[in-house]
């Protein structure tokens, strides 16, 4: 062990400051700068009024976004994807846990997820319009309706997999359900489980534009769609960047709990790939 | 040594697995008894059902007929006086855990009091010599130190019996050695009663007090070896006395019997 991490801490080091830099900062933002370059150059070329240039667009980007829409549109937008991603891991977690477990549960239940799982959840905006009405719970319902779905699976099957070693060791100690729980099954399957929540993350963000763009009054799907209606090119393209942020800060988010959460399991990889 | 009282007793255990494509006799019928304090070698032809008698013994397998008993009370599942020490230490330790964790682990649901566990876990793990990795994970260390860790999970729990399932068989020879000589101290200095599976004739002898050897399958107990060798062992000295020669040359001779299928049935 201690060999591994000498070794590795060797090579870190020798690799000195200036290329670490360049690995840390150049490299990841040297392509955006690049592109954004190119852009800036061919958008000034150009006469299409539909391609404004990045100046432009930043500009608009300041005056729409920072201000009261922020307020308005952006933290509702924000609030209910989270209160969606939430109830999508909770539910995900937790059914498919029961679902993993109980092989009953499983035979009982199978046909019917994969019928549910089949249905595109912006089909389901309609209905869910109908029962709950133009709602913040309406949008977040929709948002579940997509994202638990890789979650759910990912559980069941992550769950499923629990090492059987593993499961009669428990079984000889006479670990007690609970125990067994929060012991075994969930680390156990939290790779399975954290691949699941990375799927379902970006499925609730698509989710959360279209179920604004749909019936909304506020928010930035609806905020997007109502730039894109009038004609206000430079801001409608100014919101698809302010989501892309949110969707990098949400990966970033989730690299970090990921890192925490699985940080044996990528121990393990390292140590078998040294 | 009749101080010792009954321990674990087997009685004509029988198992059958069954499947689609017919029954498979994997123990025909053993019996024997341990008494309290004994450390006891099991060994026998490969495919003989070691696994499978292990298993019925601490309860996470049903025999099909016959009767485990433990301190007079039969066994019908896992029993607080039994630790299983499996073979696959990889698979029996929990990664997402220290070392620390996986050895207090067993002892969450016991009625003990913060600091009764805490002892009990720091006594057993300095006991195997990892005190100063307590706070690593499993896979930070090597198969023997991963090893000690599962036996000191297994005597933290304060069984009164340590069954052992063929615990060294992947790591290397010296690492073998040095656990073979930890499991001698722990059942001299605890007092822990020890069964122990293996496959490995020379570990049976310089390691038991008594060696079974089991039958090919359907398994019986084909004989009941009393090790006479000095209690106080060495890897250097003991191994080249005449008697554990003599010893182990009989036990391979009984196996090779066992394989060619020469011995009957009682």
């Amino acid at each position: 062990m201690t060999a591994h991490t000498v070794r590795i801490a060797q090579r870190s080091r020798g690799r000195g400051l200036g290329r670490r830099v360049a690995a840390g900062f150049l490299y990841p933002l040297g392509l955006p700068f690049l592109l954004l370059v190119i852009w800036g150059v061919a958008s000034t070329s150009s006469t299409n009024r539909f391609f404004p240039g990045p100046l432009t667009i930043f500009e608009a980007f300041r005056e729409t976004w920072i201000g009261p829409a922020f307020v308005d549109d952006v933290l509702p937008s924000l609030y209910r994807l989270a209160l969606g991603i939430a109830a999508s891991i909770v539910i995900g977690i937790a059914a498919g846990t029961l679902i993993g477990l109980f092989q009953w549960l499983r035979e009982l239940l199978e046909p019917l997820l994969e019928f549910f799982r089949a249905i595109p959840p912006p089909v389901l905006i309609p209905v869910v319009m109908l029962l709950l009405g133009i709602t913040d719970t309406m949008k977040v319902v929709v948002i579940v309706s997509g994202a638990v779905w890789p979650i759910l699976l990912n559980t069941i099957d992550g769950v499923r997999a629990t090492d059987s070693v593993m499961s009669e060791t428990a079984d000889s100690f006479q670990i007690t359900w609970w125990e067994r729980l929060r012991f075994l099954v969930l680390p156990a399957a939290s790779p399975r489980i954290m691949t699941g929540v990375r799927q379902g993350l970006s499925v609730a963000l698509i989710l959360m534009v279209i179920s604004e763009m749909f019936a909304s009054s506020a928010g930035l799907g609806y905020r997007i769609a109502y730039f894109q209606r009038n004609y206000l090119i430079a801001e409608m393209w100014s919101g698809i960047l302010l989501l892309g942020l949110v969707g990098v800060l949400l990966a970033a988010t989730f690299g970090v709990v990921e890192r925490r959460v699985l940080r044996w399991y990528h121990g393990i990889r390292e140590v078998n790939r040294a | 040594m009749p101080d010792r009282s009954t321990l674990l007793r087997v009685e004509h255990l029988r198992k059958v697995y069954e499947s689609t494509n017919g029954d498979v006799e994997a123990i025909g019928d053993i019996s024997f008894t341990m008494r309290s304090g004994e450390l006891v070698c099991i060994v026998g032809p490969s495919g003989c059902g070691k696994t499978t008698l292990l298993k019925c013994l601490a309860g996470l397998l049903r025999p099909t007929s016959g009767l485990v008993e433990m301190d007079g009370e039969p066994v019908t599942g896992p029993s607080p006086a039994m630790a299983v020490v499996f073979q696959e230490y990889g698979r029996s330790l929990y990664p997402w855990l220290t070392v620390r964790g996986n050895v207090e682990l067993p002892l969450r649901h016991k009625r003990l009091s913060r600091q009764e566990r805490d002892k009990l876990v720091s006594d057993a793990i300095e006991a195997v010599g990892l005190a100063h990795a307590a706070r690593s994970h499993p896979w930070q260390l090597s198969g023997g130190m991963q090893q000690r860790v599962a036996i000191a999970r297994a005597i933290a729990y304060q069984p009164e019996v340590l069954i052992m399932d063929e615990p060294f068989a992947a790591v290397d020879a010296q690492t073998r050695a040095d656990l073979e000589d930890l499991v001698r101290e722990l059942h001299a200095n605890r007092k822990i009663s020890v069964l122990f599976v293996t496959h490995d004739i020379d570990e049976s002898v310089y390691l038991g007090e008594r060696v079974l050897v089991l039958s090919a399958s359907p398994t019986w107990v084909q004989e009941d070896l009393t090790v006479d060798l000095p209690p106080q062992r060495d890897q250097i000295s003991t191994r080249a006395l005449p008697r554990f020669t003599e010893l182990r040359t009989h036990v391979y001779d009984q196996i090779q019997r066992a394989k060619r299928g020469q011995t009957v049935a009682p």
